[in-house]
């Protein structure tokens, strides 16, 4: 182990970690909040639109992240859409987690028992209504555990930003590599950092679940 | 109940696919009454319940509310709009099997949500109204509780007064007390039996031919989608004439004795 080393690239890797913990959260948060937008448009839309969205969803899974990412940046500009690395990277993710996102809310609104709107319907309430407060929140519920899921492993398609030479943590590490042949030590730091993220937010799913779902599971013997 | 609706449905049709689930059913319900639906499983009685409140879309007939028909504006009209079928369920309440009350939300909420969302009544009255309605079902000690702290019957209490605080001129009920455990179904018709001395015009699709003999004033018996006979409690469960009615209360009658 070259500690040296290591100590002097510090600052690098850590801004580099900044950028895969900024990518991460921004194409959870957003690719989430597209997926939702889709999910709710293929529930209610109209045929057409419903056509299209399911389109969007085959071509956005059917192909690898890198070819979308190189499509959106190298391609772009041919249509006139120019943008930095950065925000090319974290379009990307946007864009290619939505359709998982979608699939995932999708079976969670399915998984709200028909009884659940019905009652709602039954008393009169409006379907926007009833989306809001009903479907909503249970069908959330329902997806949590595989939202979690799936937002750790869009940590990991963070470093396929690299390519595009967005100086992310997997950028940082192949640069400290290349000049310094420290192939070990750096690797080393891009495994522990995505440990640690990782873990970090498979405990904060495990604590909001238990949190959110608290009134919903039956207590034998509290009734 | 000062203003306690009639239900008229007349010559009602109701087709999944190529399968006939209701044929021309005719049958009048007048404000005040309690009407119980009886007939052996599959026989139809939770879709035609359905279709009074436009739950279940029927094809053909008319389904009348106080003279209103239900879910078209004429009969083999268009269907009517949302906004009005909304307005019409406001004053009709449901009470289903298994109960739906929303899990996520307090007895008081559940009671309150319509009030707020549909009645858009300010908080703190949905509030108070919530806690009335909880009183009057015997809960006013339970109403910060989540459905899953309540018990059956306790729930389907919840969800009696989530109808019944919306101030509905028609109720109806669909097996209210089959998914409780059977020293928990007392409770509940408890209440639906107060609810009936009021005046609430009722129709109950029920399998507690003891509710249907002492509360209802009419009993419907249903086989195969048809509604094979309307009469009086005594009429239709002492002296049945037809055969149909006898053999079900006869295997009835053997599944409940020891
Ligand atoms: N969504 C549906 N699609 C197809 N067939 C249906 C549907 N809903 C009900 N049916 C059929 O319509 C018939 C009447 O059903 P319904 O639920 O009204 O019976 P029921 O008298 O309420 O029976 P139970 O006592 O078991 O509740 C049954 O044969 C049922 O299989
Ligand atoms: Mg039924």
């Amino acid at each position: 182990m070259d500690w040296d080393v290591l100590r002097q690239y510090a600052p690098i890797l850590l801004r580099g970690f900044g950028i895969t913990i900024l990518a991460w959260a921004f194409g959870t948060v957003f690719g989430m909040a597209l997926g939702l937008v889709i999910s709710l448009a293929q529930r209610y839309g109209a045929r057409p639109v419903r056509w299209v969205l399911q389109a969007y969803i085959e071509v956005v899974r059917g192909t690898p992240f890198l070819v979308q990412l190189f499509v959106l940046y190298y391609g772009g500009p041919l249509v006139g859409l120019r943008l930095d690395a950065l925000p090319a990277g974290l379009v990307g993710l946007t864009i290619y987690g939505s359709p998982y996102f979608a699939e995932i809310f999708r079976s969670g609104f399915d998984a709200v028992p028909p009884g659940q709107a019905e009652a709602a319907r039954a008393i009169g309430m409006a379907e926007p209504a009833i989306v809001r407060r009903i479907l909503l929140p249970l069908g959330l519920v329902s997806a949590l555990p595989a939202l979690v899921n799936f937002s750790i492993i869009l940590t990991k398609e963070t470093v396929i930003l690299s390519v595009i030479t967005v100086p992310e943590l997997m950028y940082q590490v192949q640069r400290m590599s290349t000049e310094t042949f420290r192939y070990l030590e750096a690797n080393l730091v891009l495994a522990l950092f995505f440990w640690g993220l990782v873990e970090l937010i498979s405990r904060g799913g495990r604590r909001l679940e238990t949190r959110i779902t608290r009134h919903l599971l039956e207590r034998p013997g509290h009734g | 109940m000062a203003d306690a609706s009639s239900v008229e449905i007349r010559g009602v049709d109701k087709f999944y696919g190529s399968f006939q689930a209701l044929s021309a059913i005719d049958l009048s319900v007048p404000p005040g009454k309690v009407t119980c639906l009886i007939g052996p499983s599959g026989s139809g009685k939770s879709t035609l319940l359905r279709c009074i409140n436009f739950l279940e879309v029927y094809d053909s007939g008319e389904i009348r509310i106080d003279g209103r028909m239900i879910g078209y504006d004429a009969p083999g009209g268009r269907r009517m709009s949302g906004g009005a079928l909304r307005r019409m369920r406001q004053s009709i309440g449901m009470v289903f099997q298994q109960f739906n009350l929303w899990p996520h939300m307090t007895a008081r909420e559940n009671v309150a949500e319509g009030l707020l969302r549909v009645r858009r009544l300010r908080r703190a009255e949905a509030m108070a109204r919530a806690e009335a309605a909880l009183e009057k079902v015997g809960l006013g000690d339970r109403m910060d509780n989540h459905p899953a702290r309540l018990s059956g019957g306790q729930q389907q209490r919840v969800a009696i007064a989530r109808a019944i605080a919306m101030e509905p001129r028609l109720m109806l009920f669909d097996e209210p007390t089959s998914a409780l455990d059977p020293e928990l179904v007392g409770e509940v018709l408890g209440v639906m039996k107060t609810l009936a001395g009021e005046g609430m015009t009722m129709v109950v699709v029920t399998h507690e031919m003891g509710f249907a003999a002492h509360v209802a004033d009419r009993v419907a018996f249903m086989d195969r989608g048809e509604l094979v006979a309307v009469d009086t409690p005594e009429a239709i469960l002492t002296r049945p004439e037809d055969p149909r009615i006898q053999s079900f209360l006869r295997t009835f009658h053997e599944r409940n004795s020891f």
